[in-house]
């Protein structure tokens, strides 16, 4: 079987002293929550940290806190399976618990955090492969080579932010809030990713992702809430496979139905999560009607561009890109 | 007919509680002590020379043990006699990305993949060849030094009647071309093996093998040991579905080190390894081109096959036969011709899946005549129900067809599904699709020429009361250990748990030539049941004697053996071993199966011939989306022909796991490469992204068992491991046509390629995705072998056989001998599954 590489394992019991032994152990160190992403990594050499810090004692990690009505606030080590089945927010952030359900197997998602969703490496298929697999194509430019297979003449990293909960995290406004042995920062979601396969995080590399803030709703769904959002997944499969394509909308309307503002955030089509403000801007001040979804669907497919570096064939998938939009739409306009 | 107590009633396997604890020890549970672990150092080349290997720093490194090269170990060896083309480690060309190059052995497995990275090879590369066009192109360089024609390994080229005749007196000729990619076999246990030396210089190999029997004549060959000195012991397989049918470069490598070193060495290959042992579907281009009659009858056939064979020779000369033997075995072809071609390309070898070499001519055939109908306007189920090929008849290429069930299958297919109801009837974007298939329960002929039996049962009768029922057959996790039992149980009376089954091990159990071919229940079931007779035999006078009751009136059942006019007189089974061992000593019988011969005797007859052929119709429901080309398949209807179920459970279990083999094969499944600049790499060598069905992709099924006891089989029974899948990826295309007008006459069936074909549609034109032509190959002229219609011998036209009288269709054929034996010379080395 593949082995892991050797590594020391650290096990802080809070938030300050992981920050500190994060400091302390250089460069080559790396925090560990549920490990269904590092682990696999690890064992292919697509990272081989020295110093391993698990967070996985971190009792202040592991909370959900705050109400829909002030906004909550999600812990960094909490499971994607508590997200996925806790009883306010599969009511009030609906798009967040399901976008957690939607992660892999079961299994997975009780090892996987919802911080590790956020941080997840970007993926790709001539990078999510073992080292003698890598070493028969002289590897990529983001582990031990320097060329970009999916577009070779490219001087960047094509490899695809592949999350679920990074596009809804962006699309809904959120938050998160860092640590290091400099202090704590709390930032929007959308200021920690960059378009980038090897750079795709602005965080610094000892800073710890501690807290995911979630907006305040106003009031609740049966009362008309005051936005709404959702999430849809293109995948090959039904269970396990990441996403290809992951559309997160969110909608804010008044009374009357009529878009207040939007946010259309999609997944899998870049190195970060590609926020498509032309397809909010077509919604804004109309009612969510097939027109108006119609001329969103085709703002998005536009910029959207996929590289052959995830299952299926990319001109599909840019296909995919307006059928999903309007799909996720037409569900919000359902609302 | 007496009454059965255990055929034919569901019934747990005899393993069944070690495999649902975790107890059962499949190879990589296996630990010796003092045992070392093998990595193997494969090519990162698809096409290279080796020009130098230096293994001087991995020797040296912490831990390792030995290290082995190419020059250690030089004889080759492969699974057909005609193309023994591999060698455990490359002496001296690499052909594919993951051939292996040389053999560490260490104390951990970690030192010995680290002193992996630290042999040093120099390779000098050579031009690749990557598809099937490439293979044929003579420009390019020769992978093997042998084969038909440059790097076209095998060709085919025959024809059985009048084919362009047949064609000319057709109300309708269709022609269609269809592409069908390669896919894997996906076990969920990878491969493993362990090797141990003993003092005595034998060695014994515990290995994750279908076939046991044809390892045992590998290692030794290679090894350059006495047969008697190698002892296989087959480990329960987790998964086979043919993969593990070949000897493989690891298995031999681990006896090698073993030799070397004096210490057990095991080798548990990666999951990207398993892809690049591979042997699975062969990716096939194909044409065929049918003539009709209005009901839709079939006058002449022409099919032609191209396969990518990949790297090696594995069983791929009769892989291509098989692109072409059975076409006739389910539906009436009067005039045949078949032409094949398998090339040799620098990627893993293609080999037997199950299916082996015949769910792509299934799939082209099912498709085609799906079209016929619509030209037609014939409802395609009843189509096919009139031109089934009829029971007890002689193929136009001289197969011997026994029991039949099509008709029945598809009967009750339609009326499960309610097919009457839904086909053309269902709302745009849902469909119904038909398919059938046949298969055979075991190969006539023997990979290797021997006219020994395939199959042979050595029964042990104690005084416990206990039987030893010992055979070379290999549970794969169909539950042929449990047949073993079962048919054992039903002849002597007792029950399945009282037998101890020894399976799978060269120094103990009488040869079985492995879990292939869909062979083992009907001839392992067969040599049981000739064993347990005899058995019978050795009891019943001993008991006929103390009970004073003549010895026809005995009979065993229920533990017992009685007088059937008066059952309380009688003894237990176990009494009667008393009895029996009092009077004539240790008691122990044998059988054995050699299946009957067939009556073609043309180079080329080897392939196809079976005791008995099982039967298959399948109906699929899909739902298409328009927009996005996604196709779902929420149920399955199956009928499957089985003669006679031994153990119902077993056989649905069968049919189930076939469905779903087949839903990964239609919707998504894909053995797919980088192109040359990317060096032939697999795509996606893993669980993640070789994309295989969740359980949340499979879809309800609706098995339907026809019971039609076959002569030949055991109790009657045939084959349910392999035909069930066939008509699976057909009656999906079928139904997504159905469903939304379009043709994808490629497998899998992707959303790209429906959703393609949908705008195709939409703008006027071919409402299809598929290919359009096949290479222009010039194949040799045909060998014309006459049908028995037309008053053939089963041999060619042109040869000395043809001044021979004829016989009758279906008459006395020549006794096997000398004669035969040159006729199908050629071919009896190369054939099976």
């Amino acid at each position: 079987m593949l082995r892991l590489p050797r590594f020391t394992l650290l096990e802080p019991r809070t938030i300050d002293e992981a920050v500190a032994m994060r400091a302390s152990a250089g460069g080559d160190a790396s925090f560990v929550a549920g490990g269904t992403d590092l682990y696999p990594n690890m064992k292919r050499r697509q990272q081989t940290p020295a110093t391993v810090i698990s967070l996985a004692r971190i009792r202040e990690l592991q909370t959900v806190t705050g109400s829909p009505e002030q906004g909550m606030t999600i812990g960094a080590c909490v499971s994607l399976t508590t997200v996925a089945t806790h009883p306010v927010l599969a009511r009030h952030y609906r798009a967040v618990a399901h976008a957690a359900h939607t992660v892999s197997t079961p299994l997975l998602r009780n090892m996987g955090t919802m911080g590790g969703n956020l941080l997840l490496d970007t993926r790709c298929n001539y990078y999510d492969q073992t080292y003698e697999w890598r070493k028969a194509i002289d590897f990529c430019m983001k582990r031990d080579g320097t060329i970009c297979w999916v577009a070779p003449s490219s001087p960047r990293c094509w490899a695809v932010q592949s999350s679920d909960g990074v596009p809804v995290a962006v699309a809904i406004g959120s938050d998160v809030t860092l640590a290091s042995a400099r202090g704590v920062r709390r930032i929007p979601a959308a200021a920690l990713y960059n378009n980038d396969g090897i750079a795709f995080l602005t965080k610094a590399p000892d800073e710890l992702l501690i807290a995911y803030h979630l907006p305040a709703v106003g009031c609740p769904p049966e009362a008309g809430g005051s936005w709404r959002a959702t999430y849809h997944k293109l995948r090959r499969r039904d269970a396990f496979d990441f996403p290809v394509l992951g559309v997160a909308a969110r909608v804010d309307r008044d009374g009357d139905g009529m878009v207040r503002s939007a946010r259309i955030v999609l997944g899998a089509v870049a190195s970060y999560p590609m926020e498509i403000p032309e397809a909010a801007a077509a919604l804004v001040g109309s009612r969510l009607d097939p027109l108006t979804i119609g001329a969103a669907a085709d703002a998005a497919f536009r910029p959207a561009k996929p590289m052959d570096n995830t299952d299926f064939t990319l001109g599909w998938r840019k296909e995919m890109v307006r059928v999903y939009v309007q799909r996720a739409l037409e569900e919000l306009a359902e609302d | 007919m007496t009454e059965r107590k255990v055929i034919g009633t569901p019934r747990r396997k005899v393993d069944a509680t070690a495999k649902v604890t975790g107890a059962l020890r499949f190879a990589d549970d296996l630990f010796l002590p003092r045992m070392l672990h093998c990595k193997l150092l494969r090519s990162r080349h698809p096409h290279a020379r080796i020009v130098r290997i230096d293994t001087t720093r991995a020797s040296t490194a912490e831990g390792v043990i030995a290290v082995l090269t190419g020059r250690d170990l030089p004889i080759p060896f492969g699974i057909l006699p005609v193309s023994e083309d591999e060698h455990a480690l490359c002496p001296d060309v690499v052909r594919f990305v993951g051939d292996p190059v040389a053999a560490v052995a260490a104390t951990t497995e970690e030192a010995a993949a680290a002193a992996c990275d630290l042999i040093d090879v120099e390779y000098a590369p050579l031009d690749t060849v990557a598809s099937i066009e490439e293979g044929l192109d003579p420009g390019k360089p020769h992978i093997h030094d042998y084969g038909d024609d440059g790097n076209v390994h095998k060709r085919v080229s025959m024809e059985f009647g009048e084919v362009d005749a047949g064609l000319a007196a057709a109300d309708h000729v269709r022609e269609d071309f269809f592409f069908y990619e390669g896919n894997t076999h996906l076990p969920m246990e990878q491969h493993a093996s362990l090797a141990e030396w003993s003092a005595d210089g034998r060695v014994t190999v515990w290995s994750s093998t279908q076939t046991p029997h044809y390892l045992h004549k590998a290692i030794s060959k290679v090894l350059e040991m006495s047969p008697a000195h190698v002892r296989i012991i087959a480990t329960p397989n987790g998964g086979g579905f043919g993969g593990k049918s070949d000897p493989f470069n690891h298995e031999v490598v681990v006896a090698a080190l073993a030799r070397r070193t004096g210490r057990p060495v095991k080798i548990a290959l990666t999951r990207e390894e398993v892809f690049y042992c591979h042997r699975g579907r062969h990716p096939t281009l194909m044409r065929i081109k049918t003539g009709v009659k209005r009901d839709g009858s079939i006058l002449a056939m022409d099919f032609t096959s191209f396969l990518d064979g990949g790297a090696y020779g594995s069983y791929g000369v009769a892989s291509t036969y098989y692109t072409g033997a059975l076409q006739t075995v389910t539906y009436e072809v009067p005039a045949y011709r078949f032409r094949g071609a398998r090339v040799f390309t620098n990627k893993p070898p293609c080999g037997p899946k199950r299916g082996h070499g015949t769910p792509q001519p299934r799939f082209a055939v099912e498709v085609h005549l799906d079209k016929i109908a619509e030209d037609l306007s014939l409802d395609p189920a009843d189509m096919r129900r009139r031109i089934v090929q009829p029971p007890d008849s002689v193929t136009a290429n001289w197969l011997r067809i026994g029991t039949m069930a099509l008709g029945s299958c598809i009967d009750e297919t339609v009326k499960a599904s309610g097919w009457r109801d839904k086909f053309r009837k269902l709302p745009f974007g849902r469909g119904v699709g038909i398919a059938c298939s046949s298969y055979i329960s075991g190969a006539g002929l023997p990979i290797y020429w021997n006219n020994m039996p395939h199959s042979s049962v050595q029964l042990k009768l104690d005084r416990s009361g206990g039987v030893a029922a010992f055979c070379g057959a290999t549970d794969i996790g169909q539950g042929s250990d449990s047949v073993l039992a079962y048919c054992v149980a039903e002849i002597l009376g007792i029950e399945p748990l009282d037998i101890r089954v020894v399976t799978g091990d060269t120094d103990l159990t009488p040869v079985d030539l492995g879990s292939y071919s869909s062979r083992v229940t009907l001839m392992m079931g067969n040599a049981a049941i000739q064993a347990a007779e005899r058995a019978k035999q050795m009891l019943i006078p001993a008991v006929a004697e103390k009970l004073r009751v003549p010895a026809g009136r005995l009979v065993f059942g229920g533990r017992r053996v009685f007088d059937v006019e008066r059952p309380e007189t009688g003894v237990s089974f176990a009494e009667a071993v008393q009895i029996a061992e009092a009077r004539n000593g240790a008691i122990g019988s044998v059988g054995s199966y050699t299946p009957p011969r067939s009556p073609g005797r043309y180079k080329g007859a080897g392939v196809g011939p079976s005791p008995a052929y099982s039967y298959s119709c399948a109906v699929a429901e899909v739902e298409v989306d328009p927009l996005t080309g996604i196709v779902r398949v929420p149920k399955v209807w199956i009928a499957h022909d089985i003669g006679q179920s031994i153990n119902p459970m077993l056989v649905i279990g069968q049919v189930e796991g076939s469905v779903y083999m087949g839903l990964g094969e239609i919707l998504m499944e894909e053995m797919t490469y980088r192109d040359a600049e990317r060096n032939l790499v697999h795509h996606h060598p893993s669980m993640l992204e070789y994309k295989s069905p969740t359980t949340m992709e499979m879809c309800d099924v609706h098995t339907i068992l026809v019971n039609d006891p076959d002569p030949n089989g055991p109790f009657g029974g045939k084959e349910a491991g392999q035909g069930p899948l066939l008509p699976i990826m057909p009656a999906v295309a079928n139904a997504v046509f159905d469903a939304v007008g379009v043709r994808v006459d490629e497998v899998p069936c992707s959303p790209h390629k429906v959703l393609r074909a949908l705008k195709e549609k939409m703008k006027g034109r071919a409402a299809r995705f598929g290919p359009t032509s096949v290479p222009d190959y010039a194949f040799p002229p045909v060998t014309r072998i006459l049908t028995p219609a037309q008053g053939g011998t089963g041999r060619e036209l042109d040869g000395r056989a043809h001044s021979e009288v004829g016989g009758p269709v279906g008459g006395p054929v020549e006794q096997a001998g000398e004669t035969t034996a040159a006729a199908i010379g050629g071919l009896t080395r190369e054939r099976d599954r």
